[in-house]
């Protein structure tokens, strides 16, 4: 839930309203740095997520790998994926990543929302969801190319992480920055994480990850969530994070061609009626027609009354 | 830990063997990364399994569990033929010149001096030769056919790469790259840290692991200094303060000892306590045995410990047999020979090997008392929990008293890290309902065994009527009562034991430090290694100064470390003989000419000139540290490998000597020892990151987190006996058996050992039958009876066991 005021958001979903956007460009942008290669699959972020948030999750079921729980819900924001590679030198790797949401620069989620407002952007970048105006259709689930938004069932709203805007919206850093034992989630403005990461990406190709290097696609702008990966060059051995990834092209074309389509075809049946209208008249009622209504009318309300009796 | 947490950040390599710090200690694991972050270290990890510390380490090599000396020796080996050595640290700070007895000897897996019947040495030829001044023989060349540096030579001799690979499955490529990786570290300016824990412990040769790492810790020259040293990761806040305050059954606080029946009186007891130097003019700290001894005894006992009752040494038991270790104690109840248990903190039931003979022998107990801030399983041992727990509580006579206490989060006092850190905390909110400390607990149990001796007299009353009890609360000591009392005070003043006339400090004072301390009743002190803690400036566990001059991770005025606020422990060993440091930039004290001057409290005299020749291992009889470790372990002055009691080969060494020699083991535990042709997989057992031991279960948190137990095993032996993973299996010993769901996994894979596949089966602990996680069982119900010859920890980590696909077990 957003914790920032109008005037931080830059966008709002559905919105024909122009946001102020007036701390666009004053504002730094953020980014949430998380470098594989130090995550020792602790689960602390995880643990932070749900008491910050206070959120509680089920207590699931061993299925036969560390991933608890096993996949993303309304209410765990936030799980480590553990995978197991064996890589063409004939060694394992036990790849284990931090998933969420990436707070892209061009999210999927805000474009492929149909209602007004339930999805903002800031202008540090933290993409939000305000559950007040989210209609549940699901389409965020949809437009997100990193299958992050989950629909919660009993409220029918979709939840994801908030970056911890209402922390970041006070000074703070997110909760799972702030608790991870070896600072493999760093926070600060997207430039110091860049900057920091052409480090570690060096120290990560001296130990002989010539592949290593930093995730912040370009296909959706960039993410206000970023990884430096040992192997930057294959990012789906990190179950599954998709290479290029891409606001799919179905919401590009809802929220593109076909958006301007539909408002086209609106307007068009609008013209067409008031045409119709002016040419043709009203529609006259014929005195039959409402003789049958009243018998309609009366019809219902005796079989109200028996399912009534029925109930008692 | 010799050192610190916060300096593992200086090591330049890494080791993490006998452990998995990134998951048992994540916290403090930052350090591991921050030296692979700044300090460009390469991490090492030897595990049988691939484990989350493995998933950022540099280099991963497999090993079999139990094999672990087999491994070291063959890295000493490795350093010793290609002079991968610091010479002049060995030469000057390592018995390796020293010259041991005639007649000592190793052949076909035995030390000289064996008795089959006792299971036990005669120990007199494990010594050095003593010349005709009464100090230890030296060859400074070290090549003298009787020096350690040559028996140690010929000791690790037969384990070669090839014998390595052999024994331990570990592939010899890999272990040849781990051994040049460690001996990149044998020049005075490159540095390795040893990080350990239960990995190596759980053993019935736990105390010889270790050992095996501090020998080549020594060639390599790497104690003493900073981001070395051989570091013990405890697994728990305050396990560090249980050994430090002699919560074992034979030992009294600061590492004393109880006396034997054999010693009647203070004189005898002391005889064998007097720790004279072996070498001129050396140090031998324990010399003052005696004042350490009688201080505690004043502190105990007050005005009843006198010179006359040689201070109340009567009234302490006197051991009959070496030990009344858990292991012990549990035979004594499931024979019928102890009738009572208080039970502090801890979850038996759950932990303690053969889980079949434990509830075997609470149920024989006419009483438990169970003092825990949670419902452990051992307080509901007799309640039925179906498959999980199949008991019948009709047959169970136990009373079972349960006293809720106090968290570490509502609770005052101090907690003992792994880095010896003494850490003042604070109550953060009031015990819930009828919770009370385990202070208040103890002292009023005490005022009532007291009230009932003094009405009605009894066998002995004098230890318990005489007891020091000195608090404003007899009901409830405070903590801060009880810490000054540990620091220690003077009874009356101390003076200049040069000049009489020179008061050191006045009576009724806080003792500044256990060089205060006096063996004529003039001082108090609880616990000799703690004496500095509360000063008369105060509570100096409290402090919270995070200042690090010259960034060198000690923090001198952060809480309190023992002994005496120093941080590194052997820091002298950090500076050549001349009183430079090896290493500049790893810089912590240094001679100035007049004084020793750096970053920490010196180990050593503050004023003692490099030109004494006093050697860096201040505590140690010689000054240098033991390569040989003399007569002072019961199972062998070197290590030696054994196999472990249950294990899917023999001892290829020595196929005569199975298992460790010396390690106890009762009849029937014996008796119930499983093969391989049953039991044909290694198993071992371990912790998992989500949980602490039985307590985070509790927590809905950790419970989402890792809800469910399991075990591991790898994809090969899935596909031999049809598991797919995520199923059901049982898992049975021939003391248990328990079901699970399957981990099938790459992380484990099946090793080749004496030619034999061998295959791993990882089984954590912390599941249970009470709490917020799914119900389950513990690694216990398995486990074979028998610890390390030493110090009896129990064989946890390497026993034999069969994996069976199975059903679920019927819900409760």
């Amino acid at each position: 839930m957003a914790n920032y005021q109008s005037l931080d958001i830059v966008r709002r979903s559905a919105s024909t309203e122009v946001s102020p956007g007036i701390r666009n460009g004053t504002e730094m942008e953020v980014a949430k740095l998380i470098d594989v290669s130090r995550c020792i699959g602790c689960k602390a972020c995880q643990s932070a997520c749900e008491q910050w948030n206070d959120l509680r999750d089920d207590i699931g079921h061993h299925v036969g790998v560390y991933d608890n729980p096993l996949d993303l819900t309304a209410k765990s924001w936030t799980l480590m994926r553990f995978t197991e590679y064996e890589n063409p030198k004939g060694d394992l790797e036990f790849l284990i990543r931090k998933d969420g949401c990436m707070h892209c620069a061009d999210p999927g989620c805000l474009k492929a929302c149909p209602s007004p407002g339930a999805i903002v952007q800031y202008a540090n970048g933290i993409v939000d969801f305000v559950e007040e105006n989210c209609i549940g259709c699901g389409y965020c689930v949809k437009g997100c190319p990193f299958n992050i938004p989950r629909y919660a069932q009993d409220d029918r709203k979709a939840y994801k992480c908030t970056l911890c805007n209402d922390r970041v919206s006070v000074g703070q850093e997110p909760a799972c920055v702030k608790t991870c034992p070896t600072g493999a989630i760093m926070f600060g403005s997207k430039g110091a994480m860049i900057e920091h990461a052409n480090g570690r990406v060096e120290d990560l190709q001296s130990r002989g990850f010539e592949g290593a290097g930093l995730y912040d696609p370009q296909g959706v702008g960039g993410t206000h969530v970023m990884y430096v990966l040992h192997h930057a060059d294959q990012p789906e051995l990190y179950a599954g994070l998709p290479k290029d990834p891409h606001i799919s092209p179905v919401v590009q074309a809802w929220k593109g061609g076909l958006k301007i389509f539909g408002l086209a075809s609106f307007a068009l049946a609008t013209i067409g009626s008031f045409i119709h209208y002016v040419t043709k008249g009203p529609n006259e009622v014929s005195s039959e027609e409402e003789e049958e209504a009243r018998d309609e009318i009366a019809a219902s309300k005796q079989r109200r009354t028996v399912s009534r009796e029925v109930r008692l | 830990m010799t050192n610190l947490w916060m300096d593992i950040k200086h090591a330049d390599v890494v080791i993490v063997m006998g452990g998995n710090s990134a998951e048992a200690h994540p916290c403090g694991f930052k350090w591991v990364i921050e030296a692979k972050v700044k300090n460009g270290a390469r991490l090492i990890v030897v595990d049988p399994r691939f484990t989350r510390t493995a998933s950022v380490a540099d280099f991963y090599c497999p090993i079999r569990q139990g094999t672990d000396i087999a491994f070291l020796n063959g890295v000493t080996r490795y350093l010793l033929e290609n002079d991968k050595l610091q010479h002049e640290y060995v030469k000057s700070y390592t018995n390796a010149g020293f010259l041991v007895r005639d007649g000592f000897d190793f052949k076909d897996g035995l030390f000289t001096g064996y008795d089959s019947d006792k299971r036990d040495y005669d120990r007199s030829t494990w010594e050095y030769e003593i010349g005709p001044d009464g100090y230890a023989v030296v060859d400074e060349t070290m090549t003298h056919p009787r020096c350690v540096m040559t028996l140690l030579r010929k000791h690790v001799d037969p384990y070669t790469p090839e014998m390595v690979e052999r024994i331990c499955g570990s592939p010899r490529e890999k272990f040849l790259h781990v051994c040049e990786m460690i001996a990149s570290t044998c020049t005075p300016d490159r540095v390795m840290t040893s990080l350990y824990a239960l990995g190596w412990t759980h053993h019935s040769k736990g105390s010889q692991n270790i050992r095996s790492m501090t020998i080549v810790q020594q060639l390599l020259g790497n104690i003493g200094m900073l981001g070395g040293g051989l570091n013990a990761l405890r697994g728990h806040s305050n396990i560090q303060g249980l050994t430090d305050i002699g919560l074992m059954s034979n030992l009294l606080p600061g590492y004393m000892n109880l006396p034997t029946d054999k010693e009647p009186d203070l004189a005898t007891y002391m005889k064998t306590r007097q720790f004279k130097p072996l070498r001129p003019g050396q140090t031998s700290y324990w010399q003052n045995y005696s004042k350490f001894f009688v201080s505690f005894m004043k502190a105990m006992y007050g005005r009843a410990a006198t010179a006359d009752n040689e201070y109340a040494y009567e009234y302490l038991p006197k051991m009959d047999v070496p030990t009344y270790d858990v292991l012990r104690a549990f035979e004594l109840a499931n024979q019928g020979k102890m009738n009572g248990y208080v039970i502090q903190g801890f979850n038996p039931l759950m932990t303690f090997p053969n889980r079949a003979k434990m509830t075997a022998a609470l149920s024989k107990l006419k009483y438990l008392v169970v003092m825990d801030p949670l419902q452990t399983e051992t307080a509901r041992f007799w309640e039925n929990h179906g498959e999980y727990n199949d008991v019948d509580p009709t047959k169970i006579q136990t009373e079972v008293f349960e006293l809720p206490t106090t968290c570490f989060a509502e609770d005052e006092g101090s907690l003992s890290n792994s880095s010896c850190w003494l850490q003042w905390h604070w109550p953060a909110q009031p015990p819930p309902f009828e919770a009370r400390t385990d202070i208040a607990i103890m002292a009023a149990l005490y005022a009532r065994l007291k009230r009932l001796y003094a009405q009605e007299g009894g066998a002995f009353p004098d230890p318990i009527l005489n007891l020091n009890w000195p608090y404003a609360l007899a009901d409830e000591p405070t903590p801060d009562e009880l810490a000054r009392e540990i620091n220690g005070y003077s009874l009356e003043a101390v003076t200049d034991p040069n000049d009489a006339t020179k008061v050191l400090l006045p009576a009724g004072k806080q003792l500044d430090s256990f060089a205060q301390l006096r063996d004529d009743g003039k001082t108090a002190c609880g616990c000799w290694v703690y004496s500095g803690c509360y000063t008369e400036r105060g509570n100096q566990m409290a402090r919270r100064d995070s200042g690090d001059p010259g960034d060198r991770g000690i923090a001198p005025n952060w809480a309190w470390s023992w002994p005496a606020n120093r941080r590194v422990l052997y820091n002298r060993a950090s500076c050549d003989p001349q009183g430079k440091p090896w290493d500049e930039k790893r810089k912590i004290i240094e001679w100035n000419g007049k004084q020793w001057i750096g970053f920490d409290v010196p180990d050593y005299g503050p004023t003692v000139p490099p030109s004494q020749g006093v050697g860096p291992f201040i505590m140690n009889q010689e000054g240098v540290s033991r390569l040989f470790v003399r007569n002072l372990m019961r199972d062998g002055p070197f290590p030696a490998h054994y196999e472990p009691f249950e294990s899917p080969i023999v001892n290829v060494l020595a196929p005569d000597i199975q298992g460790n020699p010396c390690s106890r083991i009762f009849k029937d535990d014996l008796a119930a020892l499983g093969t391989s042709d049953k039991f044909p997989y290694a198993a071992t057992s371990y912790r998992l990151t989500e949980h602490f031991h039985f307590w985070t279960k509790h927590a809905r948190v950790n419970a989402i987190l890792q809800p469910e137990f399991f075990v591991e095993i790898s994809e090969q032996l899935a596909a031999e006996k049809g598991i797919a993973p995520g199923s059901w299996v049982q898992v049975s010993s021939n003391r248990g058996q328990l079901k699970a769901k399957a981990v099938v996994t790459k992380r484990i894979k099946p090793l080749i050992c004496d030619g034999k596949t061998v295959h791993v089966v990882g089984i954590p602990h912390h599941f249970g039958f009470t709490g917020a996680t799914r119900k389950g069982w513990g690694p216990n119900s398995l486990t074979p009876v028998v610890g390390d010859a030493n110090i009896e920890t129990p064989e946890f980590k390497a026993w034999l066991v069969n994996v069976e696909p199975t059903s679920p077990p019927a819900m409760v």
